[in-house]
C-alpha cells in the first residue's frame, strides 16, 4: 500500500475555502490533511501546501497583499524554493503573485463584477505534478468565483516567459492575459489557478473534473 | 441617579422626534414611576419601535401556526427558530428585511442586511451554510432603479461572498409600486448539532457581560426608529441611520463565536443588531429574568467624545454580546485573541430586574428590564377595506383572444424582467463555496447536501405582491403554496417556514386591512399545508409619496430530502430542467380559466389590476403528495412549478438551462374548448407542476396521482432543439434563450 500524501492547508483570517479543500483531501481522495495557521512559522512533514480561496484579510489593501507578509510566509517561500509543491487556488493564486513566487499581478475582471460560474478550460500540458492525470488539450469544466482574476504578466516579459501556462480559458470570463487560468513557476512546483478544483471533485456537485488535480499531485508524490 | 434628582417631563417635540406618541410617553412614566431622562427615553424609543417590539403586528402574528414536535426553538423566543432534522442535526433559519437602508444607500443597506441575518444564525450556535434573498424594485426604465438594483446586488455579493456563505437562491420582481421603496429581504440557514443550541439569555448573577467585535461608532443611531417610519424626501438626510458593513470582521466573529459555543463556554450570546447595545443588553436580561449593569465607558469606541446616548443607540455592525461565567473569561479571551479580536468586559448580570447603565461611576440610566423589552403597548389598528378591492375587473376574454401570435407573446414574456433569467444577478453571488450546492440558482428551489449524512435540504423564497394587491387573502395563501410547491418540486418535504411581512404604514386603515387579510391567508395556508413558522420579521412603513408598496409577504420554506443513498441522488433530487431526449412531459394539476394579475394581462394586455388566481389548499396538498411520492420512488427526471407566465413559459424554462445543453420539446395541448388558448398557454392557475419522466415510469406516476386525486395530462415529450406546441408555435430553443437569458443584462447596461 502506498503511503498517504500529506497536504497542509494554509488558513489566513478570511480564508473561506480552507474547509472545502481539507474535506476533498481527507474524504474524497483519502489522503492526510492538516491546517496550518498563518501565525505559525514552520512547515514540517508536508508534501503539498494548498493555499485556499477566500478573502484573506478581507482583500483589504489589495487581494493577497496582507497575507503575503504574514508570519508563515518565510517558511512557505523556503518550502517552495526548495522544490516543495504549492497549489494556490483563487485567493491563493493572488497571494502567490503578491509573494513573488509567481510572476505578474491580478486586475479586476473586465466586467468589474464578481463572477461565479462554471468555465471551460483547456489543459495545456500534462508533464506537470499538477496535471499528469489529464491528457494534453483535454477540455474540462471547473467553476470560478472571483472579482480579481484578470491576470496581467510582468511588463518586461522576462519572468513571464519562464512561467508556464498549465490551464487556459476556452471562453475567457475575466479578460486574463493569454487566456491564462492557471500558471506554474519556471521550476514547475508552484501552481496558481483562479478556478476552484475543490468545488468539482464529486459527481454530486455537478461535475468532478477538478479531482484529477488532486490525483495528479498524489501520483507525483507517491512516484517520486 | 447621580447628576440630577429631578426629572422634568420631556417636551412634545423631543417625544415626537423619538417616534413615540403622547400616550406611549405617559405609559413610560407609569412604568418608570417618574419622567425618563433623555438616554432612558432613547432606550424606550428604540425598544418600543415597531422594528423591535412588533407593537402593530403582534396580534396578527398570533394567527400563524408555530408549534410542531420537530421545533426545538419556536418563533419569537430567540434570534432565529430551530427545527430538528433527525440524527442529532438541526437547522436554524430566518428571513429579514433591510428595505429602508437599501433605499438610501443600496450597497451598504443590502450588505449590512446580509451581515445581520448571518449573525442571527450563528448566534444560535449554527454554522451558516446558505443564504437567499428576495428583492423588489420599481421599473428598470428608471435610471435610479437601475442604480438601486446594481448597488443592492453588489452589496449582497460583497458581503456574502467574503464571509464565505453561499447565496444559493433568490427571486427578484419589478413593479412601479416599489419605485422609491425597494424591498431587500435576506434569508440565512445554519446547521448545528441539537446539543449545541446557544441561547441569548443572561442568567446567573455575577456572570460577566463581554463585548466582542467591531468598536462602536456614530453610525446607524436610531436605525430601528428610522425603519419604523415612512420614507420621505427628507429621508435622504437620514443617511447616518444607515450602517457600514465589514464582512471580514463578521467572518472572524463567526469563527470565534462558533468556537466558544463549541467548547460550551458561554451562558448566553446575542448579536447587536437593530437597537444595538440597548437591545442586546435588555433582551438577554429579559430572557434570563435577571438584572444587568454595564459601563459604557468600557465599550470600545471608534470616535472620540461619544455620549452614553450615542453608544447605547449606535447600530454599528459586527458586534456581539456574550454572557460568560467568570471562570471561563480567560479561555474565551484566548479564543478571540487567536482571531485577532478583543474582548471587553463591560458589566455583569445582577439579581433584580433593573437594567443599569453607568458611565464610569455615574449611573446614567436605570430602567426596569421588563418594561423596556416586553411591555411595549400592543395595538390592533383601525382597519377598513380599501374601495378598489370591491371593483377588481375580470379580464375581457375577447381582448385575450385577439392576441393570436403565440410565439411573439412567448418571446415577449420571456424577456420581461420578472420572467427573464436572473443569471446576471446570481452569477455575482458565490453560490458554490462550502461545496454543498447540488441544485444551483436558476432552478425552482436550491438544494444543498449536508456532508456526512444522507440528508439534503431544499429552500425557496416566494411572494407575489401583484396577487396580494388584487386579493390579499388569496395572495397570502399563494405565497406559502408557491414557496412550498417549489421545494416539493425539488423532491423535498417542507419542514418549516419563515416570513418577512412587507407592508405599508399600519396607521392607515386601508393598509392595515390589507395587512390583516394577507396574514390570514398566509396563516391559513401554513396550517393546511402543515408548515409551521419558526420566525421572521415585519417591515411596515414601506411607503412613499405615491402610497404604499404592493402588500408583499415573502415566505421562505425549507424542505428535507432524507435517506438518500449515494446511488439515488440523481433520481431523488430534481431540478426544473429537462434531462433526457425521449422523456415524457406531463402536467400534474388542472388548467383553469384564469388570466387576471398575470404577466400576460399586465405586459401583453396592459391591464394593471385584475382578479388574481384562486387557490384550493386541499388540491394543493394532494398535488404536493403526488409529486413527492413520485420523486421519492425515483420516477421524476425534472419537475417545474407552473407560475409567472403560465404553462408556455414553464415549458420554455424547462428547455433552457444555464448549466447544460438545452433540449427541445414537442407538445400537443389537451383539447379544453371552454378555456381560451392564450389562457391555457399563459394563465397563472395555481397547483400545477410540469414534470418529465422516462416513458416506463408513466403508469406508476398515473397510479400515484390517481390515489392522490391529482389529474395527469401527457403533454408530449422531450425532443430535438425546438419548442414545438402543435398548431400553436414552433421556435428554436436558441432563439428563446436569446430573449430570456440576457435581457436583464441588456436593460441594466443602458446608461
Amino acid at each position: 500500500m502506498k503511503r498517504k500524501v500529506s497536504f497542509g492547508v494554509l488558513v489566513f483570517p478570511g480564508s473561506n475555502c480552507d474547509r472545502d479543500c481539507f474535506e476533498v483531501i481527507q474524504n474524497v481522495v483519502d489522503q492526510k490533511a492538516s491546517y496550518i495557521w498563518h501565525k505559525e512559522t514552520q512547515i514540517k512533514n508536508v508534501d503539498v501546501i494548498v493555499i485556499p480561496g477566500g478573502f484573506s484579510y478581507g482583500d483589504y489593501l489589495r487581494c493577497g497583499a496582507m497575507a503575503s507578509v504574514s508570519s508563515i510566509m518565510p517558511a512557505l517561500k523556503d518550502f517552495a524554493l526548495s522544490g516543495g509543491l504549492v497549489l494556490g487556488i483563487c485567493n491563493g493564486f493572488q497571494i502567490l503573485l503578491e509573494t513573488g513566487l509567481l510572476p505578474g499581478a491580478m486586475q479586476r475582471n473586465v466586467s468589474l463584477k464578481f463572477i461565479c460560474k462554471d468555465v471551460r478550460l483547456r489543459v495545456e500540458a500534462n508533464d506537470s505534478p499538477f496535471s499528469n492525470k489529464y491528457n494534453i488539450n483535454d477540455e474540462i469544466t471547473i467553476p470560478v468565483a472571483h472579482h480579481d482574476g484578470n491576470y496581467f504578466p510582468p511588463v518586461d516579459g522576462s519572468t513571464a516567459s519562464k512561467s508556464r501556462k498549465l490551464f487556459s480559458y476556452i471562453d475567457n470570463p475575466n479578460g486574463s492575459f493569454d487566456d491564462i487560468a492557471g500558471l506554474t513557476n519556471e521550476q514547475g512546483n508552484v501552481l496558481g489557478m483562479m478556478p476552484h478544483p475543490e468545488r468539482c471533485s464529486e459527481e454530486v456537485l455537478s461535475g468532478s473534473d477538478g479531482l484529477k488535480i488532486f490525483e495528479s499531485l498524489i501520483y507525483y508524490v507517491q512516484n517520486s | 441617579m447621580s447628576e440630577s434628582k429631578e426629572f422634568a417631563p420631556m417636551s412634545a417635540d423631543i417625544i415626537e422626534q423619538h417616534g413615540l406618541s403622547k400616550q406611549e410617553y405617559s405609559l413610560i412614566v407609569e412604568k418608570m414611576h417618574r419622567d425618563p431622562n433623555l438616554l432612558e427615553l432613547g432606550l424606550f424609543s428604540v425598544m418600543w419601535s415597531e422594528h423591535c417590539s412588533y407593537k402593530n403586528s403582534k396580534n396578527l402574528l398570533k394567527l400563524f401556526p408555530t408549534k410542531h414536535e420537530k421545533i426545538l426553538v419556536p418563533a419569537g423566543e430567540e434570534n432565529a427558530g430551530i427545527v430538528d432534522i433527525g440524527d442529532d442535526w438541526a437547522v436554524a433559519f430566518k428571513v429579514e428585511s433591510h428595505n429602508h437602508p437599501s433605499a438610501l444607500e443600496p450597497y451598504q443597506g443590502a450588505a449590512t442586511g446580509v451581515g445581520g441575518i448571518i449573525r442571527d444564525i450563528f448566534t444560535m450556535g449554527a454554522r451558516p451554510i446558505a443564504c437567499m434573498n428576495s428583492l423588489r424594485f420599481g421599473s428598470l426604465e428608471d435610471k435610479h432603479v437601475r442604480f438601486l438594483l446594481k448597488g443592492v446586488v453588489e452589496g449582497i455579493a460583497g458581503y456574502g461572498n467574503c464571509v464565505g456563505v453561499p447565496t444559493v437562491g433568490g427571486e427578484v420582481m419589478f413593479d412601479d409600486s416599489y419605485q422609491t421603496n425597494p424591498l431587500v429581504n435576506v434569508f440565512c440557514l445554519g446547521l448545528l448539532k441539537t446539543d449545541k443550541i446557544a441561547r441569548g439569555a443572561a442568567s446567573g448573577a455575577g456572570n460577566q457581560v463581554l463585548y466582542v467585535g467591531a468598536s462602536t461608532g456614530r453610525d446607524g443611531i436610531h436605525g430601528a426608529t428610522f425603519a419604523s417610519d415612512d420614507l420621505t424626501e427628507d429621508s435622504q438626510e437620514e443617511r447616518s441611520a444607515v450602517q457600514v458593513g465589514d464582512p471580514f470582521m463578521e467572518k472572524l466573529l463567526l469563527e470565534a463565536c462558533l468556537e466558544v459555543i463549541q467548547e460550551d463556554l458561554v451562558v448566553g450570546i446575542q448579536d447587536m443588531g437593530a437597537a444595538g447595545l440597548t437591545c442586546a443588553v435588555c433582551e438577554t436580561a429579559a430572557r434570563g429574568k435577571m438584572g444587568i449593569s454595564i459601563d459604557v465607558s468600557k465599550v470600545p469606541q471608534r470616535e472620540k467624545g461619544m455620549t452614553p446616548y450615542e453608544i447605547m443607540l449606535s447600530e454599528s455592525q459586527e458586534r456581539m454580546l456574550l454572557i460568560v461565567e467568570k471562570k471561563y473569561v480567560d479561555r474565551v479571551s484566548e479564543i478571540f485573541q487567536k482571531w485577532d479580536l478583543h474582548v471587553k468586559n463591560i458589566g455583569q448580570v445582577e439579581s433584580g430586574d433593573r437594567m443599569r447603565i453607568f458611565e464610569n461611576k455615574n449611573l446614567v440610566a436605570d430602567v426596569p428590564v421588563q418594561a423596556l423589552s416586553d411591555d411595549a403597548p400592543v395595538y390592533t389598528r383601525e382597519e377598513r377595506k380599501p374601495e378598489y378591492l370591491s371593483k377588481i375587473p375580470l379580464i375581457d376574454r375577447e381582448k385575450v383572444n385577439a392576441m393570436v401570435d403565440y410565439g411573439e407573446t412567448l418571446k415577449k414574456l420571456l424577456a420581461t424582467p420578472n420572467i427573464a433569467s436572473k443569471k446576471m444577478i446570481y452569477e455575482q453571488y458565490d453560490h458554490m463555496v462550502q461545496t454543498n450546492t447540488v441544485v444551483r440558482p436558476g432552478s425552482d428551489a436550491a438544494v444543498i447536501r449536508i456532508k456526512n449524512t444522507n440528508k439534503f435540504l431544499a429552500m425557496k423564497l416566494d411572494g407575489q405582491g401583484r396577487y396580494c394587491h388584487a386579493d390579499p387573502y388569496e395572495g397570502g395563501k399563494i405565497a406559502v403554496a408557491e414557496a412550498a410547491r417549489n421545494v416539493v418540486c425539488a423532491g423535498a418535504r417542507p419542514i418549516a417556514g419563515t416570513d418577512c411581512l412587507n407592508f405599508g404604514n399600519p396607521m392607515h386603515e386601508e393598509n392595515f386591512w390589507v395587512f390583516h387579510h394577507c396574514v390570514k391567508g398566509l396563516a391559513k395556508a401554513c396550517s393546511d399545508l402543515d408548515i409551521p413558522i419558526i420566525g421572521g420579521n415585519v417591515s411596515l412603513y414601506n411607503q412613499n409619496v405615491d402610497g404604499p408598496i404592493f402588500p408583499t409577504p415573502i415566505v421562505g420554506v425549507v424542505g428535507l430530502i432524507d435517506n438518500v443513498q449515494e446511488s439515488e441522488v440523481a433520481k431523488r433530487i430534481n431540478s426544473q430542467f429537462f434531462q433526457n431526449e425521449g422523456d415524457l412531459i406531463l402536467l400534474l394539476g388542472e388548467n383553469k380559466n384564469e388570466i387576471g394579475s398575470s404577466e400576460f394581462s399586465e405586459n401583453i394586455l396592459g391591464e394593471k389590476l385584475s382578479l388574481c388566481p384562486t387557490l384550493d389548499l386541499a388540491v394543493e396538498k394532494k398535488l404536493h403528495e403526488a409529486v413527492l411520492l413520485s420523486s421519492e420512488k425515483g420516477l421524476l427526471n425534472s419537475a417545474h412549478d407552473c407560475s409567472e407566465g403560465g404553462l408556455a413559459v414553464t415549458l420554455a424554462e424547462s428547455c433552457m438551462s444555464a448549466e447544460s445543453a438545452s433540449l427541445g420539446a414537442k407538445i400537443v395541448l389537451p383539447n379544453e374548448e371552454e378555456i381560451p388558448l392564450n389562457i391555457i398557454l399563459f394563465g397563472e392557475t395555481q397547483s400545477r407542476v410540469v414534470v418529465s419522466c422516462d416513458p416506463s415510469s408513466l403508469a406508476d406516476i398515473q397510479d400515484i396521482c390517481l390515489k392522490n386525486d391529482t389529474p395527469v395530462t401527457v403533454l408530449g415529450n422531450v425532443e430535438g432543439e425546438r419548442l414545438v406546441i402543435e398548431d400553436v408555435l414552433d421556435l428554436s430553443v436558441k432563439e428563446l434563450e436569446h430573449f430570456w437569458s440576457d435581457s436583464l443584462e441588456r436593460t441594466m447596461n443602458r446608461s
